[in-house]
Parts: structure tokens; C-alpha cells; sequence
């Protein structure tokens, strides 16, 4: 049926994608020369005969092209090299996805609904005291940096007023189990949540408030109204739904900003996430680690982009079609 | 008791620009079973009077006058007894149904919709009405199920019939329903409409700037000029024997749907309808006039007896020159420079 | 009476044309409380960024210049704005920092509007296999999440001044592409453009008199609003250590980065965050406003309606 072919169309462009960046990690990195010699020159000189040796056995010493093909082998069976500590970056990324999915997880869904409800509210009373104000406030969220809002939410919750803990993910030193834990991590999150979720949510009641504004120009709504149908149902059933389809496309495209907001506020908090390994990768100036997460950033988002297609074409009929 | 029972109702829109008088005071009576025509170009105001009759123009447009289905003002209803009378006793066809159907709701739920709100049937009842409305303006019921843009126009344009029908209203206002449509099917579309009105005895005020097509289909006529009637009769007289000059030009025209060069000059008439906001004095028309003479420019017409039951809004009409004079207050005669 | 008036030359008219758009824009413009606000704030920062050597000395952000400071001191009314941990005002490495912070901004975003208009104005009008290619090049690119793409480039090209410029120039150009490249499209189907291929006008005549004139102003609202981007991109580069060099080239996303490196949030100097990251806010708001006024006035869309 159509939806397969939809849904098999967007999988390969998804795959086509990821081999594109496949290609430019690769060859991005080789920029930076030999990673052998990059790696003798910081942390232990090697002698030329151990060079010789180990780029032979990363297979450094073979003509490019054979090189990549090697490269992609090693990733697609889940090798993504050695960090500078040695440990394979595979291991050090996944002991760190599960926090990041998890901060970034409900945020995201917390920043969409309450930005899709701000916005809905706003666009169906457009110029109200509310919508204005509310536009007021979007302009200056845009206007800050995550990051500095979240130094400035630190500042203010966690050592003035003394309500959150300002960093990590558990209390230290402690041995907690079920629910006291699941309290503990819930009251370490909320802070970094707070921050993400408000950062982002204004974007997204704006493009809402415009979408609906568009939506109620329509002569459907009209219609809806000359049958008898009460407002909030015309809000609802009508302008709504068919507000909630550009919205979607363009929130897509938002995704890869979230996890760059991750990324500092996860450093910021000291969240064991990927964004905290990140920033450590940076700090450590460590290659392979830096390649191998932007991989995973970049499949990520170009994955999710996958999954919010299937969603939009589940909620509008007129894609199922095409 | 007339049906419907208009009495001189203006609307006023509010934009950034200041009030755009879109109806300035007219006059409308509609009986059971009766076609009324409402003809004139786009901007003429004739879209708004169909909005304003059920009160579905944006907020803050300002509303005068009076709008009385069987003896209730339509202006003065609660918004709970509007919500009840809306489509039970009056619907509408809108134009273009491309964008007049929900894109997201199956065909079958949109008929049903309001069948169900004013408590006429229960969800199953409403769908297998909802069929036999589809069946009745020519579409096989499994199409119940399609989304609006599974359909062609013509067939969109029918489930636009069928929803208005929904509610075994006593009248339909049916606004420019052939406009967006290929002649051919513009023609199938027309007979459907004629052979329901008659079955079901409905009373109907279409909506168009295609004279001809009204003819054919109406009772009596109403032509617009501006926010204003300026003639009314029946079909057949208004048509072949014009009183007002305007009606003439329209009659003259027979334009063809969707050629561009009619929109604005239907009969090659000079210039563009004016702007709401911006009107001339005297009789609107005036600048545009083949028959235009002295008085046109400084004395308004009102809508004057040709005969009974045909009214023009000219000064060309016998005695309506004397009678605008001695109703309303002309600006002083300006010395004749050239006789 | 013997005056011989000389008919104005085309050129000259194009530039009367021109002229008097121009003033109408700005007339427009000034009734915009938004515009003008935003106007007030950018040129107020241009100043202090001109004249800022002026207003505090080079030597303020050396440590050695004042050995008698004290460091992490809250402000005071010898110091506005505190010090920070090597006993520098943090009032003087605001100023300076303001310079950085524009320069960036503008020169990223001119390399983003090269790039991104010149890509879109090529896409959009040639059309065929060259739209297609460079299209999808455009949509790779944007889904690539912007922050791991540029420190994965700043890392390559080892962080500084110009790489910051840089690898914010070449990652923020696919949504200007787009938009002009829809831009481009509807211009291209006006009935003054046809007529000009039709009198054998050559595609770079078409490009540069036709097309791009009215592509223009749409290109300079979006180009204020990448000005904004780009200053946050830059303080978040910054702050992760991959911005310029904080010691010779002191910029808000610097001063933060040296904050949160001592802990500044967690101990409460809330001097040495507070004051650039109000700072940017400003700044940022005051283009943001500025392209929002203009985009209200130049976007054909919203014109029309």
C-alpha cells in the first residue's frame, strides 16, 4: 500500500544520508593526518618502527579508498576506534546513551506539548494580552544562550534557594534503590530539564500560533462554524489538526538544535550523558571518541527524522496518497 | 410571514485602514420555495451578505440592520439558539470547495457532523443518512469514506450539496457554487441544484456573477453594485428588459466562468469596481456609466419602482431623479459650463 | 524662456527609483516601535565596540596592568560589573568582548549569505539537475545537528578567531539557500523577467539586474536575523573552548567559558555571568527586532496580504 512505499522511500533516503555522513566523518578526519602519529606526538613518542607497525594494524598504510571501505566495515559491526584512554569508544558511549535519552527524551516531549499548547492558545486568540505577552517572552528565551540560562538557573535554584542539586545525575556516595533512586535521579533532572524544555518551547508555540493563524483563514473553518459547531469543537476537531501538520515538519528540523542544547547543558550539569562526553572529547581534544559521537548525533537525528515522517504521514491523508 | 426577511443590513469590516463599508443598507425578502439570484462583480459585497446572514463574518465586523428568518432576528439570537438554527434552518454552499472541506476528516464524518451536533440521530443513523445524502446528489455512498482530496471538483463541489442538505434546511445560500468549476461539470452541478430545490421545496438564494446562470435557476433577481441592490424583479424581466444601466452591461456580457478578462470587465466596461473605502459621489456607478448624465455625479439614487415589482436604483427611471432630490440633500448645482 | 532640460538618464532614474524606495523603507521602518528599539541597542553596542579602547584600556584585560586588584570581587563602584579571577574588570572584558562578538557575527554571516544566497540564486534559477544537486546537498546538510558538525570542524582546524568565523559561515547556510531559492522561483515566473530572455538578456545580466534586485531585500531581512544566529553560535563555541584565543581576543562567549571553568555559577559570582550573557541577550535581541521590523516591511508575502 502507499504507506509501505512511503515508509520504504523515506528509509532509504535515511540510509542514503547516513552513508553521505559515513563519507565525510571519514574523510573530515583523515584531514587531520594520520591519527597514529597525531596520537605518538601528544601522549608518547613512538619510535618510526612501532608507527609503522601500528598503522599497519589500523590498516593506515593502505590506499584510500581501500581505507574507507575498512573504515566502514569496522563502524557498521559497531567498532568506532579507541579513545585517547584507551577504552573503546563503542563502550564509553553506550554506558552514557541511557541519561541523555532520558533527559532529552522528556524534555523534548514536555518542550512540544506545552509549545503546542502555548501556541495553540495564543494563535486562537490572536493579539490578546496573553499572546502578546507571550510573543514578548519568546523573543527573549530566543535571544539567550542555553547555556547561560542555564548557569543563571544554577545560580538562582540550586545555591540560593538551595532546592536542586546543581550537578550529576545521583547523589553521590549513596546506595539507593527503586523508588528513593528514582526520586534522587528525578530530583537531579529537573533542573537541566527545566532548562531544555524552556529553551525550546517557545520556538514551538510560535510556529503553532502561526500555523493555527493561517488554518483559521481557511473557508473550512467557516463551514465548520455555519454547521452549528461550538468553538472549542471548531478548535479541535478542525483547526487544530490541520494546524498540527506544517508544525510538525518544521519541529523536525528543530531536532538537531536539541541535542546541541544537550550538549552544553549536559556539560554545564554534569549530566553523564553524551553531551558531557562530548564536552570531555573537546577538552581532551580526542579524535576517535569526536568522530565516533558525531556519528551517533548525526544518525540520531537523521533517525528521528525518520520516525516523525511515519507520525505526519499518519496524521495527514493527503501524504499517505502520494 | 416571509421566509427571510432582511432589513437594510450594513456591514462594516475593521482593517488596519480604517471601516470598509462592504453592505451599505439593502433590502432582501425571501418566501418558502422561492429562488432569489444575487448578481454583480467580485467585491460587490454579495459573499458578505451570505456570511452575515448567519453571522459567520469575522469579529469585530460591525452588523446593522435586520436579518429575520421566520420572524426571529438573526443578529439578536443567543449564540446557543444560533448554533441550533445554523444549518437545521438555513446552510450554506461555499465556493471553491477545494478548501471548504476539512482536508483531515473523512467525507462521510464531515456530512454526518452536523447531523449528530443538532441531535437528529444518534452516530450510526447520521452515517447511513450521511450515505443516502450522497447517493441523493449523485455520488455512490462508499465514498463516505474518501478525503476530500481523494475527489474531483465536481465531486467535492456535490458533497458540499449533500452536507447543506444534511439538515433538511428550509433554505440554502448557496455562494458562488459553479465558480471554481469546468463548464461541463458547472452545468451538472446547476441541474443537481435545480432538481433538488424543486424536489424538496427548498428556498434558495444563489449566489454568482454569472447572469445567465441565474436566470435559468431563479425566481427573482437581485443585482449589487457596490454594497448597495441597485435592481430587483423577476428573473426573466430583470435579465431581458434592464432598467438600470449596470444590469444592462451584465446582461449584455454572458461571461465566461474563469476567463479573466470578464472578472473585471464584464461587458468591456471601463474601469474596475470601486473600492469599498473609497467610493464616489453622487450615484457609485456613475464613473463607469455609458448612460451617465448630469445629475449622476452629485444626486444618490435609492431604489425606485420601475413597475410593480421591479425596482431600479437610476435616475434614469421616470420620477426617481424628483424623488432622490426631495429625500436626501444634493450639493448645490455647479454652474453649467457646457450645455 | 531658453533652459534646456536634459532628459534624465536611465541610470540616473534607476537611482532616483532606487532612492526613493529606500526612503519609503525607512519612513515605514520608523513606525516600527520594535525596529527602532533594535536599532537603538545595535547602535549603541557599534559604538561601544568602536569606541571602546576609549572607555576601558587595552591594559585592563592583562593581569599584570593591575597588581593591586582583587580578584572575584562582586561589583563595586570602582568596579561596575566585579572582577573576574585574575582580577580584571569584567566591565572592560564586556566592552572588548563586544567588538569580538560583532565582528563574528558579521563576518560568519557574510560568508553564510554568499554561500547560502549564491547557492540559492543559482539553484533557483537554472533549475533542472543543478537545482536538484544542489538541493539535496542543502537537505543533507541541514539535517546534520549543527552544534557536533562545528566541533567536529573547529576541532579539524584547530580553534581560533578565523576558524570560529569560518565553521559558523559554512554550517548556517542551507535555510538561507532555501529561502532564497523560493524567492528566486517566484520571481522568475514574472511576466518583466520572460520579456527580458525574450530580448536575448544573457543569464548573468538576468541574475544580477532582474532576479537578484528583488531578491535583495528579502536576502537582507534574513541576513539580520543569521547576524543573530551567529553571535549565539559564537558564544556557545566559545564557551566550549573551541572559539577564539580568550587571551588575546576576549569575547562574551569567552568571559563565560573562564566563569564556568571556576565554577562561578556554583559559588555564586554572579557578576562575572550575569553581565556578558545580558550582553549577548541585548545584542541578539536587537538584530532579532531589527530583522522582524524589516521582514514585516520587505517580505512580499506578508505584503500582500
Amino acid at each position: 500500500m502507499s504507506t509501505r512505499r512511503y515508509l520504504i522511500s523515506k528509509i532509504l533516503q535515511a540510509l542514503l544520508t547516513l552513508a553521505f555522513v559515513l563519507a565525510f566523518n571519514f574523510f573530515l578526519f583523515r584531514g587531520l593526518g594520520n591519527p597514529v602519529e597525531l596520537q605518538s606526538r601528544g601522549h608518547g613518542a613512538m619510535t618510526a618502527a612501532a608507527i609503522q607497525e601500528e598503522n599497519h594494524v589500523l590498516g593506515l598504510d593502505l590506499p584510500l579508498p581501500q581505507q574507507f571501505l575498512h573504515y566502514v566495515k569496522e563502524t557498521v559491526t559497531g567498532h568506532l576506534g579507541f579513545t585517547l584512554g584507551g577504552t573503546p569508544v563503542t563502550e564509553e558511549i553506550g554506558v552514557r546513551v541511557w541519561p541523555t535519552v532520558l533527559l532529552i527524551g522528556t524534555s523534548t516531549i514536555a518542550s512540544i506539548a506545552l509549545g503546542v499548547y502555548i501556541g495553540i492558545v495564543q494563535g486562537w486568540r490572536r493579539g490578546s494580552k496573553f499572546d502578546k505577552s507571550m510573543l514578548g517572552v519568546t523573543l527573549v528565551l530566543y535571544a539567550m544562550p542555553e547555556f547561560w540560562f542555564g548557569l543563571l538557573m544554577i545560580m538562582l535554584f540550586s545555591v540560593t534557594l538551595n532546592i536542586f542539586p546543581s550537578g550529576g545525575m545521583q547523589t553521590t556516595a549513596t546506595d539507593l534503590h527503586g523508588m528513593t533512586l528514582w526520586l534522587d535521579i528525578g530530583k537531579h533532572l529537573a533542573l537541566p530539564f527545566f532548562v531544555l524544555t524552556v529553551s525550546y518551547l517557545a520556538e514551538y508555540s510560535i510556529i503553532m500560533r502561526s500555523s493555527l493563524m493561517e488554518v483559521l483563514t481557511e473557508d473550512f473553518i467557516a463551514t465548520a462554524r455555519a454547521k452549528g459547531v461550538r468553538e472549542k469543537l471548531v478548535r479541535r476537531r478542525h483547526a487544530v489538526p490541520n494546524a498540527l501538520l506544517p508544525t510538525m515538519t518544521i519541529t523536525i528540523l528543530s531536532l538537531g538544535y536539541v541535542l546541541g542544547g544537550a550538549i552544553v547543558i549536559e556539560t554545564i550539569f554534569s549530566w553523564p550523558g553524551l553531551g558531557a562526553l562530548t564536552y570531555l572529547g573537546i577538552t581532551e581534544r580526542d579524535n576517535a571518541l569526536l568522530q565516533g559521537l558525531f556519528l551517533i548525533f548525526s544518525a540520531a537525528v537523521i533517525v528521528s527524522n525518520v520516525v516523525a515522517d511515519l507520525l505526519y504521514s499518519y496524521l495527514d491523508p493527503r501524504v499517505r496518497a502520494a | 410571514m416571509s421566509l427571510l426577511s432582511v432589513n437594510d443590513l450594513t456591514v462594516t469590516y475593521k482593517t488596519q485602514a480604517g471601516d470598509v463599508p462592504a453592505v451599505r443598507g439593502i433590502d432582501l425578502q425571501l418566501e418558502r420555495g422561492e429562488v432569489l439570484g444575487l448578481a454583480g462583480e467580485s467585491g460587490c459585497g454579495k459573499s458578505t451578505i451570505a456570511g452575515a446572514l448567519l453571522r459567520l463574518l469575522p469579529i469585530g465586523t460591525a452588523v446593522t440592520g435586520e436579518v429575520l428568518l421566520d420572524g426571529e432576528n438573526v443578529l439578536e439570537m443567543t449564540p446557543g439558539r444560533l448554533r441550533a438554527v445554523r444549518w437545521s434552518e438555513a446552510s450554506i454552499i461555499f465556493q471553491g470547495a477545494m478548501h471548504a472541506l476539512n482536508p483531515v476528516q473523512r467525507i462521510g464524518d464531515q456530512i454526518a457532523e452536523p447531523i449528530i451536533l443538532h441531535g437528529q440521530a444518534g452516530e450510526r443513523e447520521a452515517r447511513v443518512r450521511a450515505g443516502e445524502l450522497l447517493e441523493q446528489v449523485g455520488l455512490p455512498s462508499r465514498r463516505l469514506m474518501d478525503y476530500p482530496h481523494e475527489l474531483s471538483g465536481g465531486q467535492r463541489q456535490r458533497v458540499m450539496i449533500a452536507m447543506a442538505l444534511a439538515c433538511s434546511p428550509s433554505f440554502i445560500i448557496a455562494d458562488e457554487p459553479t465558480t471554481a468549476l469546468d463548464v461541463m461539470v458547472q452545468a451538472q452541478v446547476l441541474r443537481l441544484l435545480k432538481e433538488l430545490q424543486k424536489e424538496l421545496g427548498l428556498a434558495m438564494i444563489f449566489i454568482t456573477h454569472d447572469l445567465s446562470v441565474l436566470v435559468e435557476t431563479c425566481d427573482k433577481l437581485a443585482i449589487m453594485y457596490a454594497g448597495r441592490i441597485i435592481e430587483t424583479g423577476p428573473a426573466e424581466e430583470v435579465f431581458k428588459a434592464s432598467a438600470h444601466p449596470y444590469t444592462k452591461a451584465l446582461a449584455a456580457a454572458f461571461p465566461e466562468i474563469g476567463d479573466a478578462r470578464f472578472r473585471k470587465h464584464p461587458s468591456g466596461l471601463p474601469g474596475d469596481p470601486p473600492y469599498p473605502g473609497d467610493l464616489p459621489g453622487g450615484c457609485t456607478f456613475h464613473p463607469r456609466c455609458p448612460s451617465v448624465f448630469e445629475p449622476c455625479s452629485t444626486v444618490d439614487p435609492h431604489l425606485f419602482d420601475v413597475s410593480p415589482g421591479r425596482r431600479a436604483a437610476c435616475l434614469l427611471v421616470e420620477g426617481a431623479l424628483a424623488a432622490a432630490q426631495a429625500a436626501t440633500p444634493s450639493t448645490p448645482d455647479l454652474p453649467k459650463e457646457n450645455g | 524662456m531658453s533652459t534646456i532640460i536634459v532628459p534624465p538618464t536611465p541610470k540616473a532614474i534607476a537611482r532616483r527609483r532606487r532612492k526613493d524606495s529606500l526612503l519609503r523603507i525607512w519612513n515605514q521602518y520608523r513606525r516600527s516601535p520594535m525596529g527602532m528599539i533594535g536599532l537603538v541597542v545595535l547602535i549603541f553596542f557599534v559604538l561601544v565596540a568602536i569606541f571602546g579602547p576609549l572607555m576601558a584600556s587595552h591594559c585592563d584585560l592583562s593581569p599584570l596592568c593591575h597588581p593591586t586588584n582583587m580578584p572575584i570581587q562582586p561589583p563595586s563602584g570602582k568596579f561596575w560589573f566585579g572582577t573576574d579571577y585574575q582580577a580584571r574588570s569584567v566591565l572592560s572584558l564586556t566592552i572588548w568582548g563586544t567588538r569580538i562578538s560583532l565582528i563574528v557575527g558579521l563576518a560568519a554571516t557574510l560568508i553564510t549569505v554568499v554561500i547560502g544566497a549564491g547557492l540559492g540564486l543559482i539553484a533557483g534559477y537554472y533549475g533542472g539537475w543543478t537545482e536538484i544537486i544542489l538541493m539535496r546537498l542543502t537537505d543533507w546538510f541541514l539535517v546534520i545537528p549543527f552544534l557536533p558538525l562545528a566541533i567536529v570542524l573547529s576541532i579539524i582546524l584547530k580553534p581560533s578567531l578565523y576558524t570560529v568565523i569560518f565553521v559558523i559561515g559554512v554550517t548556517s547556510w542551507p535555510s538561507t539557500a532555501r529561502v532564497i531559492r523560493a524567492q528566486v522561483l517566484s520571481v522568475k515566473t514574472r511576466t518583466y523577467v520572460e520579456r527580458a530572455r525574450a530580448l536575448g538578456a544573457g543569464d548573468w545580466h538576468m541574475m544580477t539586474r532582474h532576479i537578484l534586485p528583488n531578491v535583495g531585500p528579502l536576502i537582507f531581512a534574513n541576513t539580520i536575523l543569521i547576524v543573530a544566529v551567529a553571535i549565539l553560535s559564537e558564544a556557545v563555541l566559545s564557551f566550549l573552548s573551541l572559539g577564539p584565543d580568550p587571551i588575546n581576543n576576549v569575547s562574551w562567549g569567552t568571559i563565560l567559558e573562564s566563569a564556568f571553568g571556576h565554577g562561578a555559577a556554583y559559588s555564586g559570582y554572579w557578576w562575572w555571568i550575569v553581565a556578558p550573557g545580558t550582553a549577548i541577550v541585548l545584542l541578539v535581541l536587537a538584530f532579532t527586532m531589527i530583522g522582524y521590523a524589516l521582514d514585516d516591511i520587505l517580505n512580499p508575502k506578508l505584503r500582500s496580504r
